[in-house]
């Protein structure tokens, strides 16, 4: 039997990209919503709860971008280009809010406003360029010659930077959501109005870009609003809006934990509906998984490695969190 | 592609990942110091194991994060600048860094948050566990990062299909290419002893404020140790590597060499200047013979000179020749410090003798400017290619003009100079700080306005570290 390696490789970077939006998704979320309060207790409180966790979340960045150059070199080798600005901004924005986890309690009373804005606008702007970058691939990049060919402003559109908008509000509703699975008292409570407002901006978002999306490419219309199509693809929207419902249901119940967890649900609706639109493709409009593939003989041998070491990763991944479940009480640290 | 965004882009790599690896090779030394530290307490019981472990606990999360977040920029830079050899290469060398990311930076992300805050979460057993777990990851990522740029050196197990792009055609020969061992060796020992003149340094900066700091002997002590063994273990495996690299690389011997024609028997230029427009290494003195001794262990054994080569297969041969003269001077002047601390510790004089603690207080930075001086022999060296023999760097690069790299590049000084710098400066503030009163003091009593509570520690007295300032 010949096994489609591409297809088991497409499955899994799209995972790694997956499990990355919603692991950092919380933790810049967090520095997204850092100006909502100006307590320094509450700040370090909101900081700890994804400290031990935060650099974990953003390896699975890593496993996505080096999983791509691994197995899909022509999609790596035409995207990057294709949003070099956005690509650095995010790379930029990551450092500033990454260091922050550090120096805030490093440096002096006066200094620590610096590094809360380094927290904060580092992971807005992270979050906006990944916005910008998902939205550019989604318009389509211009390719000739196994070679990006298209220009150096080309990322900016009115669709990449509403999408760069809509992934600021989705990462804000994980953010504020985990903080109401992680804090209690005032602060949760705090933070369960925020996801209230974050919710509806993003339903709000989503609204939109279902709308925007199919006028964008005929695939896509066809693939959502024609038969047979429709009876594969209709469940997503009707699932979404199941969704949104339990998730307000949980707001107005004052529930910890189902908030956060209807929050992912969303995501992942969302991600598959994206999917769906963007598959059997890898850059949209251009390469297909097939295409875009290095040879079998390098899929299989990253493939061994990732059967074996995956579910470890989630093993251990799920133990670090069991190590730091529970609500965040005292502020330890080493520091 | 201009050759003005070929060099910006080749800067910009260069300028990121010189000070990315002063991290990853500080961290690596500094995770195995911190488990061997973690584990004699275990064993010993000896409180001051503890004292100076959390210590260097400190200053490997301050190192750690910065080595993160400068690393995930090398993990895109690849395709941001350097897209034709992504697509030409990505498929025998992409895999290898898909390991890294699974085998390594999963498992030190992964058990570094017990490592930093779980102390009192998951008990001393698993803790030092964890220590361990994150120290091998280190070291496995160095494996796989290092195979990596062994095999742009020295490639094997390869073929190239009908669109130029590079395939395997045998793993274990990918990976274990012929300079790998002793690129690995070279590096992880320079690791460790990068570790261990900043751990003398540290410890001589205490005991010369009192000698009878128990951690700043420790530190002293364990690092001196380190020095006088793993010095001329180093200079071995370099001498080693420079013969691997005259059997594969004879042009990049020739330019650090200095040597424009080959000849046997060839003297060893101790300085000079290589003009290439010239031909020749001007204002040069020799020792005579000494080049044949060193590369063919013969007195009369033929160097290779740069003239055997295509001119515009050339290295530029003065950045190369002065940065390996930059890596063996240190080289030399550590063996000398390590001699000179074992002669102390024979006497008994180890914590007192002064002029040994300072001179390895001036000595504790030098491991880094010996890895970036060795990495910029071995990296311009190869120039100018980036597969060495088969793919030129011209060929390399993104289709990216030169306004967009001026940009970036100009961002990424800014950033890493402004953002690394205050790290560095807050590392330096932590290790100022007197490693044995940093416990104990006011136990759970709240440190500053952030009302942040040290944590409990294990034993009864054994508050965390408190806060800074």
């Amino acid at each position: 039997m010949m096994i489609d390696y591409p297809l088991i490789w497409g499955f899994l970077i799209a995972v790694a990209i997956f499990a990355y939006v919603v692991l950092d998704g919380f933790d810049l979320g967090i520095g997204i919503l850092y100006p909502t309060t100006k307590d320094a207790d509450e700040r370090t409180l909101m900081m700890n709860s994804v400290a031990p966790v935060w650099d974990g979340n953003e390896t699975w960045l890593i496993l996505g971008g080096g999983g791509l150059f691994a197995v899909f070199p022509l999609a790596y080798s035409v995207i990057m280009p294709a949003v070099y600005a956005p690509i650095i901004g995010m790379l930029i924005g990551l450092i500033f809010r990454g260091v922050a986890f550090e120096f805030r309690f490093k440096s002096s009373e006066e200094r620590r406003p610096f590094w809360d804005l380094s927290f904060f606008a580092g992971s807005l702007v992270a979050a906006f360029c990944q916005g910008l970058v998902l939205g550019t691939l989604v318009k389509g990049i211009t390719v000739v010659d196994r070679t990006y060919a298209g220009g150096w402003w080309d990322w900016l559109s009115p669709f990449s930077v509403m999408t760069g908008l809509a992934v600021v509000s989705g990462y804000a509703l994980l953010g504020s959501t985990w903080l109401v699975m992680k804090l209690e008292g005032r602060p949760q409570e705090h933070f369960r109005r925020l996801s209230k407002y974050t919710a509806i901006l993003l339903v709000g978002f989503l609204l939109l870009v279902s709308i925007w999306m199919p006028f964008l490419n005929e695939d896509i219309m066809v693939k959502w609003f024609s038969f047979p199509y429709l009876l594969y693809t209709f469940p997503v929207p009707l699932l979404v809006a199941i969704t949104v419902l339990v998730l307000w249901r949980a707001l107005m119940r004052d529930s910890d934990y189902t908030p956060f967890l209807a929050s992912l649900v969303l995501f992942l609706l969302t991600y598959v509906g994206l999917g769906i639109n963007i598959y059997p493709e890898i850059v949209p409009g251009v390469y297909t998984l097939w295409e875009a593939a290095a040879p079998d003989s390098s899929l299989k041998f990253l493939l061994v490695g990732a059967v074996i070491l995956i579910p470890m990763i989630l093993a251990y991944t799920a133990y670090a969190y069991y190590v730091f479940r529970g609500k965040i009480k005292s502020t330890e640290g080493y520091h | 592609m201009d050759s003005i965004a070929v060099d910006l882009a080749r800067f910009q790599f260069a300028f990121t990942i010189a000070f990315h690896i002063i991290f990853p090779a500080f961290t690596i030394g500094l995770a195995s110091f911190l488990a061997v530290l973690e584990g004699l307490w275990l064993w010993t019981g000896r409180d001051v194991y503890l004292r100076v472990f959390k210590f260097w606990l400190v200053i490997f999360a301050l190192s750690f994060a910065m080595g993160v977040v400068s690393g995930i920029v090398m993990a895109y830079q690849f395709g941001t600048n350097w897209s034709a050899f992504a697509d030409k290469t990505g498929a025998v060398i992409g895999p290898l860094m898909g390991y890294e990311v699974l085998t390594a930076f999963f498992l030190e992300a992964g058990f570094l948050g017990i490592m930093l805050f779980g102390m009192n979460r998951v008990g001393k057993k698993l803790h030092f566990f964890a220590t361990v777990v994150v120290a091998i990851g280190t070291a496995l990522s160095a494996f796989w990062i290092l195979s990596v740029n062994s095999w742009m050196q020295t490639p094997a197990g390869y073929a190239i299909n009908e669109i130029g792009q590079f395939v395997p055609a045998s793993w274990l020969e990918i990976i274990f290419n012929p300079s790998f061992p002793f690129r690995l060796v070279h590096m992880v020992l320079a690791a460790y002893l990068t570790t261990a003149f900043v751990v003398a340094a540290v410890g001589a900066y205490h005991l010369l404020r009192n000698r009878f700091s128990e951690a700043a002997q420790v530190m002293f002590s364990m690092a001196m140790w380190m020095i006088i063994v793993v010095t001329p273990i180093q200079m071995i495996a370099g001498d080693y590597h420079g013969l691997n690299t005259l059997e594969h690389q004879p042009a990049k011997v020739a330019a650090m060499e200095g040597h424009f024609d080959s000849q046997g028997p060839a003297p060893l230029i101790l300085f000079g200047w290589p003009d290439m427009e010239a031909g020749e290494t001007k204002y040069k003195i020799e020792v005579p013979y000494l080049s044949s001794i060193i590369l063919t262990h013969s007195l009369t054994g033929v160097v290779p000179g740069l003239n055997d080569f295509p001119r515009e297969d050339w290295p530029p041969a003065a950045i190369v020749f002065v940065s390996f003269r930059i890596m063996v001077g240190i080289g030399v002047l550590m063996l000398l410090v390590g001699v000179w601390g074992l002669w102390s510790r024979f006497r008994g004089r180890l914590y007192e003798s002064e002029w040994l603690q300072r001179a390895s207080i001036v000595m504790g930075p030098t491991g880094f400017i010996a890895i970036i001086a060795g990495w910029t022999t071995t990296e311009v060296g190869r120039q100018p290619y980036t597969v060495y023999g088969l793919l030129r760097t011209a060929d390399s690069v993104s289709p990216v003009a030169a306004p967009a790299v001026w940009a970036s590049l100009v961002v990424f000084v800014v950033v890493y100079f402004v953002v690394f710098g205050v790290g560095i400066f807050y590392i330096f503030r932590s290790m100022g700080k007197s490693p044995d009163t940093s416990h104990g003091v006011e136990e759970g009593v709240p440190v500053r306005s952030a009302g942040i509570t040290p944590a409990q520690a294990l034993q009864p007295n054994e508050g965390d570290r408190s806060h800074d300032d």
